[in-house]
């Protein structure tokens, strides 16, 4: 008997499936003809003209706080820079800020310390309940209407200044700053080259080198030695009073502040319970096994516990830098130049809606996949080579 | 696990241990030297801080001043806390610019709001008929809401505002985008290429631009696709951002469901003969759903957070409300008690969901382990 002759038919789910994907194409394609069609429709009638030209445009508005020079001349293509910059500034200070507190909180709250462990859990039962957009407005309304003005500063520690012009610190001058900052940099390098060499030491030859020690070491002496060596000038600048404002020092505006402030806390409360759990899904037998071993109880952190608890951890961390980054966006509620900010005043001034929203997406877009790239790549670094 | 035990069984119970609170402390809070200094250094901070801000909320507080020029006193001693501010505005900041004399109507939907919420957190109501609760739950609220019919004003929602918007955002947000959720959930789980892809882009760009951006698409952006003459109001075009935002995030959480329903299961169903939808809606869906609830309360909690960034885009929710409070100029520079006061509300609201959120959790794992 022959095998009967495939037919094209409905009862064949091949074919009942290529029907389905070139419906569902056809429909969404049609829906997104119709809107781009209407889209054009409407520009036409309000004479707006698409396309990215007006990013040569001279942008003609003030920027408060800039990381690279800026003047209202300038174009909105270097605005819209501007405002990048200062999102992935304050996103960067904040992951590395949010880490920390976070990762003390969360130890915190598995503390055997009744008392510290309850404070870490009320701690971040009231931070991540509240909505992050009015824990923003309320250290903006602590540090723009309840601070004194900058006659009356408060002053917790020398040169260092808290009034409703924003925070106060002083500021390290002169170019031997650039010399120290390439020793560190020698010295990192020089880090990472031991640490290949002395895992592979110990691979071989099955002796310890004291790594921590000499980096320690090296992150010290190198930075301070080609200083010494440069002779470069090196002064601290501390911020004084001259008629209603400071002059000289470091600035933390009133919205930077606050942003980074609410950014950090708010994120913290998160990461704090990224970091328990993932210490709690490590075994107690781990610990036991690896003291039953004579590892010392650092050594059981560093070599047992961590990496476990690290493969846990880094996949809901990164999901958290990244909820850190898209929420810097709320920095246009309190006034802080980030992109959003920047963009929604390009857009209001020459009507580029699409442009302007285009321009958003694709920036954060950009920065949330090569944060979760890097942090994909980072995990698959660290992961355990099964069988 | 081999026990068969109740734990209603008295006589299996561990005994109770007593211990002083001498052996309490020493045990808890002095264990080691660096235990015994953080507990120092902890108490002085707390010794620090609470009294202080116990005096500035309540014994100096004023609840009585009738202008913001009161509260702030004659400049010498103790300035505590204004909350005669919350006690002038609270109609304001609950029910937003909605007539005053109406005002039992948002009220009232607020109540039935909440009262959805807590039914729907029975799990004795878990069967079909919740959805007529909820149907008619939000016809109600509608009508209480505009009015227009049985008597009562009509109402445009451009005067809604406060709690029950805030309310109004999450809930309907949630569910509207739940089966949207799910259908993407299962289109990304599909093998048909075409299909999967447009799944996982819309998934992956939603989840990978803030939220302000897409409420910022819908204000801005929303008007132009639409053809000439034709416009929609701008509540709805922000609960449609939240729609579309919150689908892609149930999705994530629903894929997890999916994939953790034992490939026998699909198998199984595939040989009864059913058809994909008959298998997903009777075999699959029950069960993936079922596992992927407490992530989807904490997906409703975020919701329900992230309802504050309608601020930027001028609607009027329960934060716009605080500051439209604060924009009196006669109560200026009392940000900071208007701000803990709704805090407290939103507080409630999310610590409540998540407790139920981790209690339900417990519940159905140890339903799972047996």
């Amino acid at each position: 008997m022959r095998a009967p002759k495939r037919k094209l038919s409905w009862h064949d789910p091949g074919v009942r499936s290529v029907i389905y994907q070139i419906l569902a194409i056809s429909v969404v394609g049609g829906l997104i003809w119709f809107l781009v069609s209407n889209t054009m429709h409407n520009l036409a009638i309000r004479n707006i003209a698409t396309g990215f030209g007006f990013l040569h445009r001279e942008a003609g508005f003030a920027i408060g706080e800039t990381l690279i020079s800026y003047t209202p001349q300038d174009t909105y293509g270097r605005a819209i820079l501007v405002g990048l910059l200062n999102t992935l500034r304050v996103a960067v200070i904040g992951i590395v800020l949010a880490t920390i507190l976070g990762t003390i909180i969360g130890i915190a709250r598995l503390s055997k310390n009744w008392l510290i462990s309850k404070l870490a859990s009320i701690y971040v039962e009231v931070m991540r309940n509240i909505p992050l957009l009015l824990q923003l407005f309320f250290w903006y309304a602590i540090i723009a209407d309840n601070m004194p003005g900058p006659r009356q500063a408060a002053n917790p520690m020398p040169g260092v200044f808290i009034s409703n012009r924003g925070i106060k610190v002083p500021a390290l001058e002169g170019n031997g700053l650039d010399w120290i900052l390439g020793g560190l940099a020698l010295a990192i390098v020089l880090a990472i080259v031991l640490a290949h060499w002395a895992s592979r030491r110990q691979e071989k030859t099955g002796q310890i080198f004291p790594f921590w020690r000499v980096t320690l070491g090296l992150i010290l002496v190198l930075p301070t030695l080609s200083f010494l060596l440069s002779g470069g000038s090196l002064s601290l600048e501390i911020p004084v009073l001259t008629g209603f404002n400071f002059v000289g020092g470091l600035t933390l505006t009133p919205e930077f502040a606050a942003l980074l402030l609410g950014l950090v806390i708010y994120t913290a409360a998160f990461i704090a319970e990224v970091v328990r759990s993932g210490i709690q899904a490590v075994n107690q037998g781990q610990w036991e096994a690896a003291g039953a071993l004579g590892l010392k109880r650092t050594q059981i952190l560093r070599l047992v516990v961590l990496p476990q608890a690290l493969r846990v951890i880094i996949p809901p961390m990164t999901s958290q830098y990244l909820n850190l980054t898209k929420n810097s966006s709320l920095a246009v509620a309190i006034g802080y130049p980030d992109l959003v900010s920047v963009v929604n005043t390009t857009l209001n001034q020459t009507g580029q809606a699409i442009e302007g929203i285009l321009l958003i997406m694709g920036a954060y877009l950009t920065v949330s996949l090569s944060i979760s790239v890097f942090m994909n790549w980072y995990n698959k670094h660290i992961a355990l080579v099964e069988r | 696990m081999s026990t068969t035990t109740s734990p209603n069984d008295k006589r299996d119970l561990p005994p109770v241990v007593r211990i002083s609170a001498f052996t309490w402390m020493r045990e808890q809070l002095f264990s080691s030297p660096l235990n015994a200094l953080l507990t120092v250094l902890s108490v002085w901070l707390l010794m620090m801080s609470l009294p202080a801000l116990f005096e500035w909320a309540f014994v100096n507080a004023n609840v009585s001043a009738t202008t913001g020029q009161q509260c702030r006193g004659s400049g010498s001693g103790p300035v505590g806390a204004c909350w005669a501010i919350i006690v002038e505005k609270h109609r304001l900041i609950l029910f937003g610019t909605y007539p005053y004399d109406e005002q039992w109507r948002p009220m009232l939907a607020t109540f039935i709001l909440i009262a959805l919420l807590v039914l729907s957190a029975w799990r004795k109501l878990w069967r079909p008929s919740l959805l007529l609760i909820w149907t008619i739950g939000l016809i109600l609220v509608a009508v209480l809401m505009w009015g227009g019919v049985f008597g009562l004003t009509y109402v445009e929602n451009s005067l809604w505002g406060g709690l029950p918007l805030t309310l109004i955002l999450a809930t309907f947000g949630i569910a509207f985008a739940f089966p949207f959720g799910v259908i993407l959930a299962l289109g990304r789980r599909s093998k048909m290429p075409a299909i999967k892809t447009m799944c996982v882009v819309y998934i992956e760009l939603i989840r990978g631009v803030p939220l302000i951006s897409l409420l910022f698409m819908s204000s801005v952006m929303l008007p132009l696709f639409l053809p000439e003459g034709f416009t929609i109001d701008k509540l709805l075009r922000a609960l449609i951002a939240f729609i579309m935002f919150a689908a892609a995030y149930i999705a994530e959480t629903v894929r997890g469901g999916l994939q953790a329903i034992p490939k026998g299961q699909y198998e199984g169903a595939e040989s009864l003969g059913l058809g994909y939808w008959q298998q997903m809606r009777l075999i699959i869906l029950p069960q993936a759903l079922k596992v992927v609830i407490p992530p989807l309360v904490s997906i409703f909690i975020a919701m329900f957070k992230d309802t504050s960034l309608v601020v930027i885009i001028g609607i009027f929710d329960l934060t716009q409300a605080a500051k439209a409070a604060l924009a009196d100029g006669a109560w200026r520079g009392f940000g900071v008690e208007v701000y803990i006061f709704i805090s407290l509300i939103y507080f409630v609201f999310c610590y409540s969901m998540s407790k139920y959120s981790q209690s339900l959790e417990n519940r159905l794992s140890a339903a799972q382990k047996r």
